[in-house]
């Protein structure tokens, strides 16, 4: 057995673990940026919804 | 309160894999067989353990959803299937990368390899038939169906390396033999590393769930807004 390839491969392994780790986390603070955006404009909506309604 | 928790558990996480790295790379020797490539098994056996488990609370939570019909529920039920299913890719590819060096192949069709994969698709499209279905209901009810369906071949795959011949390892783990088939010292490293990776496999589940909460939030504020129009 290769054992210079037997490390390498053993890094490649570990490495592989933490970069779908850290992509999966790098996803979820993207989707939590775009929701919060999404949550003030929606509030922005509502309240100007409710303030057209009141004007009426 | 749930932010501290999560950042607890992260840092709790992290302190644990400071341990558990140093005790795999420098404490234990290398395997008279595979030599250095077996610490792989460090995170591709308590990966695969905790998507597997991850799979039964999210088989769980969609029960719970179908009684109760609660979309609370279906939340965690998603965000639970969602950090599984990281898990098992990262099972997936650690075995990939391991049986490059053992076996000579990236990848070879026995029944626990492919049973792994088939659970892994099921699952992706698990998620894709959330994002395909806008009505919340609907999405929790028929999603629910889907991920206890999913749950069978999550029995296969845990039971496939007891049920069929394979060319991957059978069941070593003292949990599963009794012990006697793994040296003591690499088999509770196993578990130690089963820990942070756990610590890990939850706090990001808090973090899907706030942001499942959120879109609920968003999703019910739509509604309203549509109804003042």
């Amino acid at each position: 057995m290769n054992m210079a390839q037997n490390s390498t491969f053993l890094f490649y392994g570990f490495l592989a673990a933490w970069v779908i780790v850290l992509l999966y986390v790098i996803s979820l603070a993207q989707r939590g940026a775009k929701l919060k955006k999404e949550l003030e404009d929606v509030k922005q909506l509502v309240n100007s919804k409710a303030e057209e309604s009141r004007v009426r | 309160m749930r932010e501290k928790l999560t950042y607890g558990l992260a840092l709790g996480a992290a302190a644990m894999f400071t341990y558990t790295l140093y005790r795999i790379l420098l404490m234990l020797p290398d395997e008279l067989m595979q030599g250095a490539i077996y610490r792989i098994m460090f995170f591709h056996i308590p990966a695969g353990i905790i998507g597997m488990i991850g799979f039964f609370v999210s088989m769980t939570m969609s029960v719970w959803y179908l009684s109760s019909k609660d979309l609370k529920f279906d939340s965690l039920a998603a965000s639970v299937v969602e950090v599984a299913v990281l898990f098992a890719c990262i099972n997936i590819v650690t075995g990939s990368i391991w049986a490059r060096i053992i076996w000579g192949v990236w990848w070879t069709w026995d029944y626990r390899l492919t049973s792994q994969l088939v659970c892994v698709l099921i699952f992706f499209g698990y998620l894709a038939l959330r994002r395909a279905i806008d009505e919340p209901t609907q999405r929790a009810r028929l999603s629910a169906a889907l991920n206890i369906f999913g749950c069978v071949d999550v029995v296969i795959v845990w039971k496939s390396i007891e049920w069929f011949r394979n060319n991957h390892p059978g069941p070593v783990l003292s949990i599963r033999t009794g012990g006697g088939q793994m040296d003591p010292r690499m088999d509770h490293t196993v578990y130690l590393n089963l820990i942070p990776l756990l610590l890990t496999g939850i706090a990001l589940v808090l973090v899907r769930t706030r942001q499942e909460a959120t879109a609920r939030e968003i999703d019910s504020l739509r509604r309203l807004a549509h109804a003042a129009a």
